[in-house]
Formats: C-alpha cells, sequence, structure tokens
C-alpha cells in the first residue's frame, strides 16, 4: 500500500532530515514510529503524502508515485488521511462542518450526503451530540477524535498519524487511543508515529525504530519488543519503558 | 484674541450660489463619503489579492507582493497624489494623457484610486499578518484533507485571517477616510476643502473647521460602532474575541 524507497530529504543544504529511509507499510497493516525526537518520524509521514517534499528516492502510495510532477496530489491526500498532534480543526467551523467541508469540495458529494456521512462517524467516535459546536467548545480529546472522523470521511485507503496523542492531557490519551485501535481492528492500513508503546503492543505489526534521520530498526512487534537489535533502540526502549 | 463668533454663519447663503454654507459643508461631506468609499473597495480588493501574494508557496508571487507593498506605502500619499494627477498624463502617450486631463471629475477619480493604492499597500500588510499568525498546521490539515491552494484560502485560511484582523482593519478604514482630506491639494472638493472655501470667504475660521471636525468624528464614529457589529456577528465561539 504505501512503498518508501531509499528516501532523503534536506532542510535547505545543511541539514539532513531523512537518510536512505526504506520501507513499506502492507494493506490492512498497522506500522507504529518511533523514536526520539528530531529523529525525522514526523518529517517521513508527512513525505507520504507529500506535505513535505524529498529530494531523493521514491514514495509510492497505492501504487501512485507521490514524488512525480505529473501525480495530481490533492486527488492522492484526498485518498489518504491524516490526523496531526494539535488536532487541527477549523476553528470558524462547526464540528459537523469539519466533517463536511472537504466531502463537498474535494470529493464532490452534495451536502446531504456529506451531513449524513458526517453524523455517522461523529456517533462512532462518541460525539453526535457536539455535531453544532465550535471546536474551541470541545476538550481536546474531544477535538482529536473529530480529527480522526475529518479523515474517516473521505473514506481513506490509509491514515497517517502524526503524535495524535502528545498534545493531550493524560486523562484524554485513552480516548483517543481507543477509537484508534477500534479502527486498526477494522483493518485500516495505518502509519503511526507515536510513543505510546501500550498502543504499539496491543494493536500494531511492526515497529520503525528511528533515529537521527535513519531507520534504525524495522521489526516485527514482538521481536522489537523482546530483542531489539540495534543498541539505540534497546537504549530508547530502556528509557520510555522503565516508568 | 478679538474674534467675532458667529454661528449663524452656516445658515447664510454661500457666495458659490449654491445655497447655504452648511449645505457646501454638506456637500463636501458627501463627496468625502464617497471618495473614501471607494477608495476603501479598492484598497480592500487590491490589498486582500496582494497580501494573499506575500504567503502564497511561490517566489515570483512573493516577490511581485514586496514590491508593490514598499511602493505604495514608501511614499507619502500627498507624493503619490501629485504623481497620478499632474505626472502621469504627460508620460502617456499625448492622446491619452489629454483624455485623462479633460476626464470629467479627474480629481475624484485620481483621489479614490490613489488612496486606495495607498491604503491597498496596508491591508496587504494586514492580511498577511492575518494569515502568517494562523498555525502552519491549519495550512497543512486542509491541504492533507485534498483542498486545492485556492480551496485551502477560501475555504479555511482566510475567513480565519479575516476575523483577526477585522480591528486593525477598522483602523485602516479610519485612516482612509481622514486621507482623502489630503485629495483637495488636487482640486477636490471635499470636507476639509468645503470649510477652508468657507473659511476664505466668511472669515469664520474657527465655525468652519469645528463643523468639518465634528463631520469627521462623526462619520468615523458611525465606521468605528458598524465594525464593532460586524466584529460581534462573525466571532466564533470559544475562540480569540468569541464568547
Amino acid at each position: 500500500m504505501i512503498e518508501i524507497s531509499h528516501v532523503d530529504k534536506w532542510y535547505g543544504t545543511a541539514f539532513q532530515a531523512l537518510k536512505d529511509c526504506t520501507t513499506s507499510v502492507a494493506k490492512g497493516e498497522v506500522v507504529v514510529v518511533c523514536g526520539p525526537s528530531g529523529s525525522g518520524k514526523s518529517t517521513l509521514i508527512k513525505c507520504v503524502n507529500a506535505l513535505e517534499p524529498f529530494q531523493k528516492g521514491t514514495i509510492t502510495v497505492d501504487g501512485i508515485s507521490v514524488g512525480d510532477p505529473r501525480t495530481n496530489l490533492p486527488k492522492l491526500r484526498s485518498r489518504v488521511g491524516m490526523v496531526f498532534q494539535h488536532f487541527e480543526l477549523f476553528p470558524h467551523l462547526r464540528i459537523i462542518d469539519n466533517l463536511c467541508l472537504a466531502q463537498e469540495k474535494v470529493l464532490g458529494r452534495s451536502h446531504a450526503e456529506a451531513m449524513a456521512k458526517g453524523s455517522k462517524l461523529l456517533d462512532r467516535v462518541g460525539l453526535k451530540d457536539h455535531a453544532q459546536k465550535y471546536p474551541a467548545q470541545l476538550s481536546g480529546g474531544q477535538q482529536q477524535r473529530v480529527a480522526i472522523a475529518r479523515a474517516l470521511a473521505m473514506d481513506p485507503i490509509a491514515m497517517l498519524f502524526d503524535e495524535p496523542t502528545s498534545a493531550l492531557d493524560p486523562e484524554m490519551i485513552s480516548e483517543v487511543l481507543d477509537v484508534m485501535i477500534d479502527l486498526a481492528r477494522d483493518g485500516m492500513t495505518m502509519m503511526v508515529v507515536t510513543h505510546e508503546m501500550g498502543f504499539a503492543r496491543k494493536v500494531a505489526n511492526r515497529v520503525i525504530f528511528m533515529d537521527q534521520g535513519e531507520i534504525v530498526e524495522d521489526a516485527q512487534k514482538e521481536e522489537f519488543f523482546n530483542k531489539p537489535r540495534s543498541e539505540r533502540a534497546q537504549k530508547f526502549l530502556s528509557k520510555i519503558l522503565s516508568h | 484674541m478679538n474674534y467675532h463668533w458667529n454661528w449663524h454663519i452656516f445658515f447664510e447663503p454661500s457666495p458659490n450660489g449654491t445655497g447655504t454654507y452648511l449645505d457646501m459643508l454638506l456637500s463636501g461631506l458627501m463627496v468625502t463619503i464617497v471618495t473614501s468609499l471607494a477608495a476603501w473597495v479598492i484598497a480592500l480588493a487590491t490589498g486582500a489579492i496582494v497580501g494573499v501574494m506575500r504567503t502564497l508557496p511561490s517566489k515570483p508571487a512573493n516577490l511581485f507582493g514586496f514590491c508593490y507593498v514598499e511602493f505604495f506605502r514608501n511614499m507619502p500619499l500627498l507624493v503619490q497624489l501629485f504623481l497620478w494627477f499632474f505626472v502621469l498624463p504627460e508620460l502617456l502617450p499625448h492622446a491619452w494623457g489629454l483624455w485623462l486631463k479633460q476626464l470629467p471629475n479627474a480629481p475624484f477619480y485620481t483621489a479614490a484610486i490613489g488612496t486606495g493604492l495607498f491604503m491597498s499597500a496596508r491591508v496587504a500588510e494586514q492580511t498577511r499578518a492575518g494569515i502568517n499568525s494562523l498555525p502552519r498546521g491549519q495550512r497543512m490539515a486542509a491541504t492533507a484533507l485534498g483542498l486545492r491552494t485556492a480551496q485551502v484560502y477560501r475555504y479555511v485560511l482566510l475567513p480565519i485571517a479575516v476575523r483577526i484582523v477585522l480591528p486593525p482593519l477598522t483602523s485602516e478604514f479610519l485612516s482612509t477616510i481622514k486621507n482623502t482630506s489630503v485629495a483637495l491639494t488636487i482640486g477636490l472638493i471635499e470636507l476639509t476643502a468645503a470649510a477652508r472655501a468657507m473659511q476664505e470667504f466668511s472669515f469664520q475660521v474657527f465655525e468652519a473647521f469645528t463643523a468639518a471636525t465634528v463631520l469627521y468624528l462623526l462619520i468615523n464614529i458611525v465606521v468605528v460602532i458598524v465594525m464593532h457589529f460586524v466584529e460581534r456577528s462573525v466571532a466564533i465561539p470559544g475562540y480569540i474575541s468569541g464568547k
């Protein structure tokens, strides 16, 4: 579904953010990307839907090359859902309109169709009663669930999550993770940048560990948690699992 | 001070034969209002476009916006009006220049367009500041949903940015109204010119300029009140100035 092959990315000429990254996500697979801050994990998933350009290598999504200048990027992006660390709901639109905007303007659905789809998804994330509110009137956890519903409204073939729980108060993390676990069990293809190792243990198929722009470890979940091969991954795990 | 106050002067006939001095001031007021509105429409329309250009991911668009803003905001308004009114017709091919000079109401058109362009540089800067004040993630989230650049601006960035810059835009509108007084130097009989004419005909300088002051104050208060209601009606619940 997502093929990343020998990708290099520089910011300017001095700083190389990604170094020869190669990995893939199969259909229905859940891949967790972790690593210390500044390791390039957010940059990597932003390259997948071309929110960040990359200079070398190829990325294909469902067979379509992301880096090819002839690719219709808006169309490609509309098929890949993305959830951000800071939710990024549109503050001037009601919750239901946040879900309808792209359905109508990008997919060309009628307002009634978009509303029906939006209501169904709000119900799925447990926020049906908040449809008429504005984003600032919801808690962080609720906003992030809306953001997930907004991405799902486009019927994506894969979902990207960029640290979806990092900006949340601890008591709100589980309500967001529950929605994501639910999604994973439904067979959604997911690439998730997160430090939530509990989530990784529960639903991930594979774990990718990144450091300084490199993919250091790319292993099946059990292998990664039980006996990581690289010293850097061992160190990272011992730090985040020790408390 | 040996000054002979005469507040009845307003109801005495003015020597230009069109009615009383009050009529003269009121017709000046009308010219001020019409010129300001025309200039403001030009300032808003071109300012918004140039402001957006300065935030686009396109180098030529940025450069054009930069040059436009620096050209129009770094020259005194008086010099700009003189340029358009006295210099431009001489620079054009002879026939065009002649047509411009013989244009009926030339001072009005020059004042409206000249003041409009001068103020548009300021509106452009407000627009740019508003757009740049939004979190980077807003543009990313809209882009990730598959919206095209024009749609990202139309449905997401501009509606929020405009709300943010409404208060400074109100100030710019007030400046536009006051700046039209400079047009008396190119022969536009607006409120300040009318007050000056009244003073020259009647020697009642204090009465004339007291009246002009009160009239300026009144139209500006009307603008402030109207903008207050506009701000309230577009406020987003829970966000910025919203309740």
